[in-house]
């Protein structure tokens, strides 16, 4: 079952298109990557399913993107609903510069939830859901800057968690992490998509090709393929998406 | 001419060193004046007893509590502008030409000779108005003279605090306001108070502006309508009438001490501020 479908998507920052003509949709609960070389717009794209781009001067959009069947660029969105349910994880491990605790309840607080109990709660949950807890719960007062990069992650991760999300955009969520860290943060995916719908944009093709059941390849602000991941990787349809795999360039 | 590289290297660097030298002289050789003059007659009873016979004898307390007045008047009248001014320039408008005047606009402010503030203050409250020599009058000048300082800190401040911890915050579903006050304001919080802390630095030293607008009245204010006169003002009376020169050197020495504290703690508020986000 699709979550998320997107049809004839074109973005432009000023005069230069930055997305051309994308369609696709994304599976519920499963990870899908996006995968393709610096510039080609895969950032962009991820960035037009939570709106994230709004915030930039002079874009423009046109075509469809529906989240459950609902058109997120419609005159009657709720903004901040549709951040609530299309999270982001960010490519540098970026905690605020508060308590782990603070950082947390984060989310709980900007939406009212300001009821102790509930916080602590909803603290430990999402905490344990990303293998924090054990790691952080006799500190929870400290800067969260104190923490090692990966354990910075997985709290933005958790950060995340608390306002209980469908889907989770991550934007090169390991390219600041060496490779053990990597793998800690990629089983923590392949638990994730058990709740939420993972769409993950990469550098590392051996990442996609390891986590994702999908795997879009996009080039120069297209979408050159789209599928399964086994079928990308092993025969792909387009010779510019072999190309890349192959390394030829990229 | 041909000059060995050498030579001019250490030629150079020595003529640097001199003016290096001769600036932190001069600085440290009025401060050490000041003190040498002014510590003899600073005492207890000298900075709790009131000025009598026009300042020749007695105290400066009321002096001290006329310039506390003032500064926490002009403070807390000059912060909600100026830090929401800041607040504004910086997170809610892009950059354009409308920001550019009003950045124009305050800077032009901060060039102002403090004289021409009291001027206008003496016009526009004192007689306008209707507040009288007085500390509301006063306060109102120096917040106006303050205002730049504390907006230009309070945006440079806001700036250094890194874009992508505000689209961490929209990410999650916040507005633009809780961005501001839950992740900007406490960041920039050292920043800001920074500023504000030059700012009662400058209200503290402040003269002209406040002779014109608050007066130089030497009883204890009982109300934001009493005149009053502030330490700076009573230095500059004792010494320009030569009512007494050791008392002008003794509330000189108050004033200097009061700034080097002030000064000292703000350096080290953005010292740490600094090393938070480098």
């Amino acid at each position: 079952m699709s979550i998320i479908e997107v049809n004839k998507l074109n973005l432009f920052y000023g005069n230069f298109q930055a997305l051309k003509e994308i369609t696709l949709r994304i599976e519920k609960q499963k990870i899908t990557a996006l995968i393709g070389p610096s510039g080609c717009g895969k950032s962009t794209f991820l960035r037009t399913l939570n709106r994230m781009n709004d915030l930039i001067d002079d874009v423009r959009i046109s075509g469809s993107v529906k989240i459950s069947g609902n058109d997120i660029y419609g005159s009657d969105v709720d903004l901040l609903a549709l951040r609530k349910k299309v999270g982001m994880v960010f490519q540098r491990p970026n905690p605020f510069p508060l308590s782990i605790y603070d950082n947390v309840v984060y989310g709980l607080r900007v939406h009212g939830i300001l009821d102790k109990k509930i916080m602590e709660q909803k603290l430990q949950w999402s905490l344990e859901s990303v293998h924090l807890w054990d790691e952080v719960k006799d500190k929870l007062d400290q800067n969260a800057l104190t923490l090692s990069g990966e354990q910075q992650q997985r709290l933005c991760i958790a950060r995340l968690a608390v306002v209980e999300p469908e889907v989770l955009l991550m934007d090169e969520p390991c390219s600041a992490l060496d490779p053990m860290s990597t793998a800690k943060i990629e089983d923590l995916m392949y638990e994730l998509k058990k709740q939420y719908t993972i769409i993950i944009v990469t550098h590392n093709m051996q990442q996609a090709a390891r986590v994702s059941e999908y795997t879009g390849y996009f080039l120069l602000g297209e979408l050159v393929e789209f599928g399964e991941t086994n079928q990308i990787f092993t025969s792909p349809k387009d010779s510019r998406t072999e190309d890349y795999l192959t390394g030829r360039f990229g | 001419m041909y000059v060995n590289p050498r030579l001019e290297q250490r030629v150079v660097q020595s003529i640097l060193w001199l003016f290096t030298a001769i600036t932190v002289f001069i600085l440290f050789y009025i401060i050490f004046f000041i003190l040498k003059n002014g510590l003899p007659v600073l005492n207890y009873q000298f900075l709790t007893t009131n000025p009598t016979d026009m300042g020749k004898s007695g105290g400066i307390y009321s002096t001290i509590i006329g310039t506390i007045a003032l500064t926490i008047g002009a403070i807390l009248i000059a912060t909600p502008l100026g830090v929401g001014t800041a607040i504004y320039l910086t997170e809610y408008t892009l950059e354009s030409k409308i920001t550019r005047v009003i950045r124009f606009g305050s800077e032009c402010l901060a060039g102002i000779p403090s004289i021409i503030f009291g001027l206008f203050g003496f016009i526009l409250f004192v007689t306008k108005l209707k507040f009288g020599w007085s500390i509301l009058s006063g306060s109102l000048t120096l917040a106006f003279m303050i205002l730049p300082t504390i907006i230009r800190t309070s945006e440079e401040a806001l700036k250094s605090v890194p874009y992508n911890l505000r689209e961490v915050s929209f990410s999650l579903g916040g507005t633009k306001w809780q961005t501001v006050t839950k992740v900007v304001l406490p960041s920039a919080l050292p920043g800001i108070v920074t500023g504000v802390i030059l700012s009662v630095g400058r209200s503290i030293s402040e003269t002209a502006a406040v002779i014109f607008t608050a007066g130089s009245a030497l009883r204890i204010p009982t109300s934001i309508f009493s005149s009053s006169r502030t330490m700076a003002v009573h230095f500059y009376i004792l010494a320009r009438e030569g009512i007494s020169m050791p008392n002008a050197y003794g509330t000189a020495a108050v004033l200097i001490i009061a700034i080097l504290i002030i000064n000292i703690t703000a350096y080290r508020l953005m010292h740490k501020f600094m090393k938070k986000y480098s």
